[in-house]
């Protein structure tokens, strides 16, 4: 079953397909973060009973571990929400899975591979990211295999296009958020990206990437930031002492960061009308910690929460500038920092909407991180 | 938040602009009507008086009142003592409102109201700024400045646009505003970040424990971000280098102490957090330059002021994003802008903007020049006291509108910021020429009891300011010989020693006269080809008789005649060091009489009267018209414009042809609007370039080594142009690959 009715056909996947060609099992797409690893893992559930019995034993371990755990090791989650279900790749029938961890545990990662005898399967890891580059040696020396690189960028818009053309187990993939600057009526509501093009795709992960996309092999990089969930997670743990992403982010949910930051109003007593700047605009991110009572004063989720604002909002601005700059309307965020983080991503909603007076749109992806992972995977499946 | 007052009193003729920073500086800006003495020369009535034993004409020294713009800025402590002072200057005035804006005006408008008894009235605080940048841009030369923290010039000054609109001013206070400025009046806030100061200051704060701005920069400056933040080959590891990335780009601000249980070091979390509000800053600015076309940025703001750490990284970030395609650029006097701004504004009835400024180099300090040991790292700011003063010009200043073209157009032929060994000689020539220029100075006022006395305060005020040089050529914008000549003018004057050469000039004039008709009579003999190079010789031999050459004034004393026959047996033979006559020559000959002629004149005496006025006389014989320029005010023996006025009386009363020129308009003379032995052709009195467009010049004439040979040399015009000089100094001589007495005799005719 391929995604929703209305969808457009898959065009890679659909070409190998036709040509029949069997791939060797495990599927796998990996997208080596500066943080995070982003694995995909194709589970196909069409196996024959002969293919059953032909299956070595490595193949059928490994299958057994990754689907039937949801935790692998003190690190590894499979975002068993994310699971795509009865896809179709390839002539195959099965689900994919999406599996992270962080990028620290790669050489453990690689052991694992190595002590699963991974090696001595017929397959390709197809690999992204930085660390396809960084691990390299480490796959090739520790686990005996062979990675094939590829590029991030390239991954990251097939892995987009293909998961927004399958959707999300009959709904939608892309979504938005109606009525951003209305707390009371904001609400996520499917989004169809039918005609996709052009669009700001805005990656962030550690760092942060944008692109323009005018066509599925037309893009360019448009800039980047290094303020990104990287600089969100440092800044919190020394400012916190706070260990996990998660953490972060729960302390940050409970804070107010209008203690910590110094706002239009703090400054002219409401609007400054001079410039058309309303007064619940931040002047200054950490403004008021310049004064040492103000320093005394605020909670480790006061200064979580700003954190967070800082560099969302910043982000949404260097994203908005690049959208007119581009002349693009619709304005794509994706990446792990978007993980479980509805602040940041109804923040950017609302930013988008109200700087450009409504003319630009911030849109968002279920599989936020996943992305350069399914591409990987896809290249896999489309050079066979 | 800055609050800004500028209150206007009408009748003490004074105007003060004040900006108070909250935690930091205090500026205060006010007008005031300097009086200060002025040699003015006054023809006598002769008739019926014996000429032969009387002085050409009668010196005067008087009182003179010009205006001048005060900024001072002090420690924010001080702001009662600043109020007490405004409150000091108010009495018996008019005022009733004081203006005042921004935040700041919330927080202290009880205390100005109470202190001065005044009512407070709020004033936009971005108006006043971007007042006070289009005032510094239009009126000081070298007030925009690019930073280079690797390169032998570490401020790269640029020459004045003519059109300095539109541009981007990007103010980086505690948070950031981005504001296009299209003209005098219309400007736009088009966006802003409130990742700014603030944030560095906030955030460091938090991060390093270290309360202060100042201390939080010095941290920066000491850390390795690298141990803070994710690199790209941190993430990509050793390949890097075969995808053709930099691996030492930043990937994630941060993004190494993503961990709770690693320690990181202050000044590595500060270098990082710089790095990253200065990148973020950067971009933005760049991204905004970008949507709306524009490729002129200034910085500004606290974050900036005179903080070379930060210009540095805002450089390196505008240089990243724009791939080198735009400049960062700050401003001399950007600390200023607010309280010019709010003073402009508290002055509109007096409209300061119709005139021209000019820098006064004696009352200014120079940038960062409190403390010559500042690098890497900015001064100690307690205690800093800083001021910086404008004087009005009696007139508007514009360009020479025969410029080929203004905007590339640079007056000094050495940079002195840039040329370390040049620097070093002029440097030293001017130390040991001072202590001359004092006695003459002392001498030059017979009358006067404290005359030695202020010469020596004359002479230890510029001594420190070659010293403050030595260490920071960058003090005043570019160093060139100019500067340091004018500098030692407006020092002078700053010690009511407004024409030491008064005398000198009275003198040398009056010899000089009576030797006019028979220097005539011997040229009027000559064939027309000699005459041609017996005046050209009569030109430059004109110029060997200079302000410091003692020797020649005594053989002037005494045979006058015999003085300029041997200063043109002196002159390098022909073939000159630089000698295109036979061209000029040719074009006399060949071509069509010019139709006028600009002649900037030198000096007093035999050069004016002797070299030049001859010149004039064949050219006005020719059927050219002649425009002659001279220096508004005085500077060493230069003529002055009404010193030019006499002179031109008692040749006319001589000379028919000259006295029918005048008459009929052909001969007209005008002053330059300037009071330095060099010259700005991108500042001349208006009436003059006027003039020069509507008698159609076609030919501009500059003579000396003040201003053809230390300015101008390279100067390009849309006309023909002649640049004669007699090189008086032998480093210099020998620079240029020729002996002392060298000739420099440029003719060029401007390329179709």
């Amino acid at each position: 079953m391929l995604g929703g009715e209305g969808r457009r056909q898959p065009l890679v996947w659909e070409r190998a397909a036709s040509l029949n060609f069997s791939l060797f099992f495990p599927w796998f797409g990996l997208d080596i973060g500066g943080t995070l690893v982003k694995l995909v893992y194709f589970e196909p559930k069409d196996i024959t009973a002969e293919e059953e019995e032909e299956e070595v034993e490595n193949l059928k371990s490994i299958r057994k571990y990754l689907t039937s755990n949801v935790a692998y090791g003190s690190t590894g989650i499979r975002d068993v929400h994310l699971e795509l279900k009865d896809l179709t790749l390839c002539g195959r029938k099965g689900n994919l899975h999406f599996i992270r961890f962080p990028t620290h545990d790669m050489p453990a990662f690689i052991q694992m591979g190595s002590e699963k005898h991974f090696s001595s399967l017929h397959t390709t890891l197809c690999a992204t990211g930085g660390g396809a580059y960084k691990f390299e040696q480490d796959f090739r020396t520790m686990g005996d295999l062979q990675l094939c690189k590829l590029d991030e960028l390239d991954c990251l818009i097939k892995g987009v296009l293909y998961i927004d053309s399958v959707g999300f187990n009959g709904r939608s993939e892309c979504y938005y958020f109606e009525n951003p600057t209305d707390a009371e009526r904001c609400q996520k509501l499917p989004f169809n990206l039918e005609n996709p093009y052009p669009l700001l795709l805005v990656n962030i992960g550690s760092g942060v990437s944008i692109l323009a996309v005018y066509s599925k092999e037309n893009y360019k990089r448009v800039t980047g930031t290094s303020l990104g969930g990287g600089t969100f997670f440092g800044l919190c743990c020394l400012l916190t002492g706070c260990s996990t992403f998660e953490e972060a982010l729960e302390m940050a949910s409970h804070g107010d960061s209008t203690k910590v930051d110094k706002l239009v109003r703090d400054i002219y007593g409401g609007d400054y009308e001079r410039f058309g700047l309303p007064g619940w605009a931040v002047a200054s991110s950490f403004g008021n910690m310049m004064s040492k009572e103000k320093r005394e004063s605020v909670s480790k989720e006061d200064l979580a929460r700003a954190t967070l604002v800082t560099i969302t909002n910043n982000i949404g601005s260097i994203a908005r500038m690049c959208a007119l700059n581009e002349n693009i309307n619709r304005v794509v965020f994706v990446g792990n920092f978007l993980r479980i983080n509805t602040i940041s991503m109804r923040l950017l909603a609302y930013a988008l909407d109200y700087w450009s007076k409504g003319q630009l749109k911030a849109l968002f992806l279920e599989h936020e991180g996943y992305f350069g992972a399914v591409g990987a995977l896809l290249e896999l499946l489309g050079s066979a | 938040m800055d609050l800004l007052t500028a209150l206007y009193s009408c009748s003490e003729k004074a105007t003060y602009g004040c900006k108070v920073k909250g935690g930091s500086l205090t500026k205060l800006a006010y007008y005031s009507t300097v009086q200060h003495k002025v040699a003015r020369v006054r023809s006598f009535d002769h008739s019926g008086k014996d000429i032969e034993h009387e002085p050409l004409y009668e010196i005067s020294v008087q009182e003179e009142i010009t205006a001048r713009l005060h900024f001072i800025k002090f420690e924010n402590t001080y702001i009662e003592t600043c109020l007490d002072f405004i409150k000091d200057h108010l009495v018996n005035t008019e005022t009733k409102v004081i203006k005042a804006t921004g935040g700041g005006a919330y927080k202290f408008k009880d205390l100005i109201e109470k202190k001065l008894g005044l009512k407070v009235d709020k004033e936009d605080v971005m108006t006043c700024l971007i007042k006070g940048c289009n005032f510094v841009l239009k009126n000081i030369p070298h007030e925009v400045f690019a930073y280079q923290k690797d390169s032998d010039t570490e401020f790269r000054f640029q020459t004045n646009h003519p059109n300095i609109f539109p541009y981007l001013l990007v103010n980086i206070g505690s948070g950031v505003s981005i504001v296009k400025v299209e003209t005098e009046d219309k400007f736009e806030w088009i966006g802003g970040s409130s990742i700014g100061g603030g944030t560095f200051w906030g955030l460091g704060a938090l991060l390093t424990k270290t309360k202060k701005f100042d201390e939080l920069l010095q941290l920066a400056s000491k850390g390795q971000h690298t141990n803070v933040d994710m690199l790209v080959k941190d993430v990509y590891g050793g390949a890097y280098q075969t995808l053709g990335l930099s691996g030492n780009l930043i990937a994630s601000s941060f993004g190494k102490s993503t961990t709770a249980d690693k320690e990181f070091s202050k000044e590595d979390m500060a270098k990082s957090l710089l790095h990253m509000i200065s990148n973020d800053i950067g971009q933005l600015a760049c991204l905004y330059a970008k949507l709306h076309n524009l490729d002129k940025i200034y910085f500004g703001g606290f974050f900036i002021r005179g903080h070379p750490v930060t210009m540095r990284t805002i450089t390196y970030s505008i240089n990243f994003f724009s791939k080198g395609e735009v400049q960062a650029l700050f401003l001399r006097h950007e600390g200023y802008l607010g309280a010019i701004g709010a003073f402009l504004k508290g002055a509109e009835q007096d409209n300061p903007n119709q005139y021209s400024w000019g820098e006064n180099y004696a009352g200014s300090s120079g940038l960062m020049s409190t403390s010559p040991d500042v690098f890497p790292m900015q001064r100690t700011r307690s205690g800093t006291f800083d001021m910086f003063e404008m004087d009005r010009l009696e007139r508007p200043l514009v360009n020479l509108p025969l410029l080929k073209d203004p905007s590339t157009y640079i007056p000094d032929t050495v940079d002195l910021t840039d040329d370390a060994m040049a620097r070093k000689y002029w440097l030293t020539c001017f130390e040991e020429a001072l202590d001359g220029v004092a006695k003459r100075a002392a001498a030059s006022q017979p009358d006067s009891i404290d005359a030695s006395e202020r010469a020596e305060k004359f002479r230890q005020k510029y001594w420190n300011k070659l010293q403050t040089l030595r260490q920071q050529p960058f003090a005043y914008g570019t160093l060139t010989v100019r500067s340091l000549l004018d500098t030692r003018e407006h020092c002078l004057n700053e010690f009511n020693f407004p024409d030491p050469y008064s005398k000198v000039k009275q003198k040398e004039n009056g010899i000089a006269l009576k030797c006019f008709q028979s220097v005539i009579e011997s040229l009027d003999s000559l064939g027309w080809e000699e005459r041609q190079f017996a005046l050209v010789k009569g030109l430059l031999a004109g110029n060997v008789f200079d302000w410091g050459a003692k020797a020649v004034s005594d053989v002037l004393e005494s045979e006058p005649q015999f003085g300029f026959e041997e200063a043109k047996s002196k002159l390098q033979e022909r073939p000159w060091l630089e000698d295109s006559y036979s061209q000029w020559l040719e074009r006399l000959k060949e071509g069509p009489p010019h139709k006028c002629a600009l002649i900037f004149a030198d000096n007093s005496g035999i050069d004016i009267i002797l070299g030049v006025f001859p010149f004039v006389r064949e050219l006005l014989s020719r059927g050219t018209e002649v425009i002659l320029a001279c220096n508004s005010g005085p500077a060493l023996n230069d003529v002055t414009y009404s010193e030019s006025l006499i002179v031109t009386e008692r040749i006319a009363a001589m000379d028919p042809v000259i006295q029918s020129a005048l008459r009929e308009e052909k001969l007209l003379l005008v002053q330059t609007g300037s009071s330095s032995p060099c010259l700005d052709l991108s500042r001349l009195d208006k009436g003059l370039a006027v003039l020069v467009r509507e008698r159609e010049t076609d030919l501009v004439i500059i003579e000396g080594m003040g201003r053809a040979i230390h300015t101008n040399y390279y100067a390009a015009l849309k006309c023909e142009s002649l640049k004669l000089a007699v090189i008086k100094n032998s480093w210099l001589a020998d620079r240029l690959g020729g002996k002392i007495f060298s000739v420099i005799f440029k003719y060029e005719v401007p390329c179709k």
